[in-house]
């Protein structure tokens, strides 16, 4: 399996590109414009990170964000949620400045994935990478589904109906 | 393959915007079904439930196989739409992230070749 999706190019933006790599992998990639060094900052300072990691269009709002971008320390971040605030944490398990970062992911206990991403600059830009690396292909599956922001997809629509007429035929 | 799958998702909500279609994903469902059967079942021409099935298929709803005479319907890759799905929604979760963290590496930009410009005063 080697699906992959890619967003329009567009002349002001660069592209976001999704692509599974196997069955417990996912890879997103993303050019950015600016330096590998600035990108590190806005990846690992706690009061940079919040500002982009929670896009309003995910319709989740960031209540707190903490970093601590040491090999072996801490991150947490709490997100506000229906009927409580929901907390993403973790540790960091590589940190190498503007080239390398890498996290667990422990919300869901022990064993879960693990989130790297690696900074290549050329020529004033940088290609971020982002592999996360899940224990399962069922747990790949699961993930990014919150019911939060699947609702708000058109695609969910067309997932919704399918099941729906699945459900009752008796599938 | 953007186009490609955006003509895909377009197929498929017009394939299921008719009610004798989604009838017929029903009816598939619960079983396979020759298309005689199925123009049966909805009492329709055999040409008629072919353009349906015709189109159910294009939208990879539907797939048919055709043993000695009897073309026989069954549910189609339903597989490949759940991981187009999927892979579209962690798709737009990046980017919506991206493009906020454009806006604060530019910033973070600015404010560096400012700060130059006033160290060298």
């Amino acid at each position: 399996m080697n699906a992959r999706i890619a967003s329009e190019p567009g002349p002001a933006k660069n592209r976001t590109t999704v692509e599974r790599t196997s069955d417990r992998e996912v890879v997103v990639t993303r050019t950015v414009n600016g330096p590998a060094r600035l990108l590190f900052e806005a990846f690992t300072r706690a009061e940079l990170f919040r500002r982009w990691w929670a896009p309003r269009s995910m319709g989740m709002t960031l209540l707190s964000c903490e970093l601590d971008a040491r090999v072996g320390g801490r991150y947490r971040l709490v997100f506000d949620a229906v009927p409580e605030p929901v907390a993403f944490f973790g540790t960091y398990v590589e940190v190498k400045p503007y080239s390398r970062l890498a996290w667990t992911n422990e919300e869901g206990g022990e064993g879960g994935p693990v989130t790297t991403v690696t900074f290549e600059e050329k020529g004033g830009k940088t290609l971020v990478v982002v592999h996360e690396s899940h224990p399962s292909k069922e747990a790949l599956d699961a993930a990014g589904t919150g019911a939060a922001e699947a609702m708000r997809e058109t695609f969910d629509q067309l997932d919704e109906l399918l099941v729906a007429l699945g459900e009752s035929s008796g599938q | 393959m953007v186009q490609y799958k955006s003509t895909r998702l377009d197929a498929s909500f017009a394939a299921l915007a008719d009610a004798t279609r989604r009838g017929v994903l029903e009816q598939l469902g619960r079983a396979d079904a020759s298309i005689t059967d199925l123009a049966g079942k909805f009492r329709m021409t055999l040409t008629g439930m072919k353009k349906h099935v015709g189109v159910l298929e294009q939208a990879g709803l539907v797939t048919t196989k055709k043993i000695g005479r009897v073309r026989t319907c069954r549910l189609g890759p339903r597989r490949l739409e759940e991981e187009t799905a999927w892979l579209e929604r962690h798709r737009r979760r990046w980017d919506a992230r991206f493009d906020e963290l454009d806006k604060v590496v530019e910033e973070l930009t600015r404010k560096e070749k400012s700060d130059e410009r006033k160290n060298r005063k």
